[in-house]
Parts: C-alpha cells; structure tokens; sequence
C-alpha cells in the first residue's frame, strides 16, 4: 500500500520542466509514494510577498493550501502534507502558510477578500519538498531500490537559494546542507564539491540583466568543470534554465567554459532505478544523453 | 560652506524619520540593530552590479535618509536571502530592499516594462522567470 499525497506541481512543471515532473513522479511511485496532483491549483505567485502589510499576494498561495484540505477531506490523499517540486512554490507556499498561521489580522484580511472560498483553517496543512521526503523515507530505502549504480557518475550539486534560505524555512542547513550529497551517494554516484552550491544563479534577473545572471550562472559552472563533474545536478527549474538552457549564451561571453549537462535529481533518480522511459533527457540542454550512454547508464538509441 | 554641505547630508527632519519608520513597517525589521560589520555585502552575489552596498543602504535609512530609493541596488537585488543568513543582528536585509521597493513601486514607478522585453526571449522564456521578474520589479 503505497503513500498518497497531495502534489503541487506549478507552472513550469508542466511546460520547459516536464522532465522534473515526469521523473518525480515515478521515482516517487518506486518508493512507496504516490504523488495526488491537487485539483484546481493556481499559481503559487512564485515570490514570498515581503512587504508586511501586503495581503493581496497570499491569496494564490492560499487558495492553493484550502484545495489541500479539501483534497484531504475526500479521502483521496493520506493526511495533509503537499509535496512540492519546484524551489520557488516550495518556498511561497510554505511562506504563505506561516505568514496566515502567525497572523491573526492577516487571516482576518483573507477572509474577508476570499469569502467565496473556505476558510482556511492551515491547523494540519504542512508543505514540503520532495527532498525531505525521501529524506525521511530513509537513504536505505533509496539504495535498496536502486537497480543501475551510477557507478563512475561524477555529480556537482547545487542548492540554489530557497531550499536553504532563509532561516528557519530551508530544508537543510543553511551553511553546509548534504542533503543532495546523501542522496547522491545513495544512488552510487560520486560528489563533486562545488564552493558556489549555494551562491544565487541571478534567479528572475534573467530576464532583463542577461548578463548579471550569466556571469554568476558561469561562475558556478566553471566550478563544476573544473571540478571535473560530469553532470550537475539540481531542483528549481528557473536554476536549470539559468544553468542549462542559457550555457550557449554564456559561452559566448565566456568562450572557455565547457558545456556540462544540468539534470533535475529526479532524473538521477529515475536512472538508478531503471524507469528509463520517465527520465525526459530529450528535454535537458544541453543534451546529457550521449555521456550517459558513453558511461553505460542508457541503452544505445 | 562645509557646515553647509554636511547640513544638507544629515538633516534629521520629520519627513526622514517617518521614511525610516515606514521601512521599518513595510520591511518588519529594526533597522537599527545593523552595527556595520558588512558581512551582508560581503556576501551578496550581485554586489558587483550595485551602486551602493547592501550595508550602505541599511547605514542610509538608519540616518533616514532616502537616497536608496533612487539608486539601482534595490532592483539588482535577487532576494536570494544570502544576507539574510549571514547578518550576525538578524535582520532581513532582503526584506528591507523589498520595502524600498515596494515604495517605489506603489509611487507606479517599474523598473521593468512587459514590452522591453525582446519577443524573442519572451518565447524562450520560462514562466517562473517572467512571473517572478514582473512580480518584483513591474508597479
């Protein structure tokens, strides 16, 4: 009888991270965990509203959290965590859920704004990320499961900002998480240690200051190639896009960088244990596939 | 005429102290436990880009000054909470650049428009980066 519980997905996850999807919830399902996706969820907002008196950007997020307990209250889901995927949504969500659990004049606020929805209660709703939770199902249970070692498979982590950040929120510490580093070793792969594993890709500024995010995103990636990594490894689809899908852009201000593959640790999953056709690798640029084959983890195409 | 200048640098009027209060509503920090030890610019990833210091920026409005509000450190800033962690006084500076933001950006000012962006990489784009950008930056 596997776990059920309730998903969020989030934007991305369905359209440039399709491959983050796809592989989470199949390795998710070979460990014993079923990922219910939550019916009607809406953008998460992607950013924590900082600003103390601003009520109006919880509302996305909260309505999100009320569609958990109703999930919950239909029997479908065991219990009422909400697993996440995405380092953004796991950091607004669980933001938001706090910010309405601590303040009583904001719940206030909600209600009165939101009154054709619920109320939200928030006494059991707990948001996490899918990391601790196979954290919490145990290291041993990973290696048992693991059918093809990625014996040899030189893997760079890297955090990003807001699974670590900030405090008292992040899933690991802050100053030295070895959350993806256990986890890569279970899966019988080797660590490389970058400095920058927790340094900021340039995040949203992507979008107007190409050039900020590709040289702090060049920074992190020459570590890993001079670390001799094969692969980086990560769990924020807008890290993956600054990281991966920019590396053609970046090599053309730094033409001395090298590509280096950018794998969700899903996929990494989802290769150590055989589910080869829930990996997505045709969606990852750049292309990881022709190493992975050169190493022995893909059948020949 | 350097009582003069240095007048016009450090007035401790009214209208300044209530801009150093509404940072400190807005942001939900006490501003005035940063004793300038610097660890949160010497941390910050995009330092480099700004005009002035995070450490400056705190050390402004403690003096209740505004001129943070027209410098472009406030819009460099990713929030990636780096400082955050760092500050020895518990202060969220992320949250203090918020609320400079948030009080240019309640005065309608952007400081990123939808249509400057290249249609070509609006494409490209993915959401989270587009939300997330136009969620900061865009009154």
């Amino acid at each position: 009888m596997s776990l059920r519980l309730a998903y969020y997905p989030g934007c991305t996850l369905k359209t440039n991270a399709r491959n983050y999807e796809i592989s989470a919830l199949a390795s998710s399902k070979a460990l014993g965990i079923e990922l219910i996706e939550l019916p009607r969820w809406n953008c998460c907002g992607t950013v924590h509203a900082l600003a103390k008196d601003d009520v109006m950007h919880y509302i996305a997020p909260v309505r999100n959290l009320i569609r958990v307990e109703q999930l919950k209250s239909s029997g479908l889901v065991d219990g009422e965590r909400l697993v996440t995927l995405c380092e953004m949504c796991y950091n607004t969500l669980k933001r938001a859920d706090i910010g309405v659990k601590e303040d009583q004049e904001r719940r206030r606020k909600l209600r009165e704004v939101m009154e054709e929805e619920p109320p939200y209660g928030g006494g059991g709703v707990e948001v996490i990320h899918l990391l601790q939770l196979i954290r919490e199902v145990g290291w041993e249970r990973v290696k048992k499961r693991v059918v093809r070692p990625l014996k040899g498979l030189r893997v760079a982590p890297y955090y990003g900002c807001l699974l670590l950040r900030p405090r008292g929120l992040g899933i690991d510490d802050a100053n030295n998480p070895t959350i993806f580093e256990r986890l890569i070793e279970s899966l019988g792969a080797e660590v490389v240690g970058i400095p920058f594993k927790a340094k900021c890709c340039g995040s949203y500024q992507t979008v107007h200051m190409g050039h900020v995010a590709s040289e702090l995103s060049y920074r992190i990636l020459r570590q890993a190639v001079e670390g001799k990594a094969d692969v980086i490894t990560l769990a924020c689809p807008l890290c993956e896009y600054n990281l991966g899908e920019r590396q053609g852009e970046i090599r053309g201000l730094f033409p001395d960088l090298k590509y280096i593959p950018v794998l969700y640790f899903t996929q990494l999953i989802a290769l150590a244990f055989g589910l080869e056709d829930s990996v997505g690798l045709e969606m990852n640029n750049p292309d990881p596939r022709p190493l992975l084959r050169m190493k022995g983890f893909l059948r020949e195409a | 005429m350097a009582l003069g200048v240095s007048r016009q640098y450090y007035k401790h009027g009214a209208e300044n102290i209530s801009f150093k209060a509404r940072v400190e509503e807005l942001s939900g920090q006490n501003i005035n436990l940063c004793y300038q030890c610097g660890a949160c610019s010497s941390g910050c990833p995009l330092s480099k880009e700004m005009d002035l210091l995070p450490s400056k920026v705190i050390r402004l409005v403690q003096l209740g000054r505004d001129d943070p509000l027209s410098s472009r450190t406030i819009w460099v800033c990713s929030t990636c909470f780096e400082c955050e962690v760092r500050c020895p006084r518990g202060i969220d500076i992320a949250s203090v650049m918020e609320a400079l933001r948030q009080i240019m950006l309640r005065r309608k000012y952007s400081d990123v428009k939808l249509e400057s962006i290249d249609p070509e990489k609006l494409r490209s784009l993915p959401q989270i980066a587009l939300i997330s950008n136009l969620r900061k930056l865009m009154a």
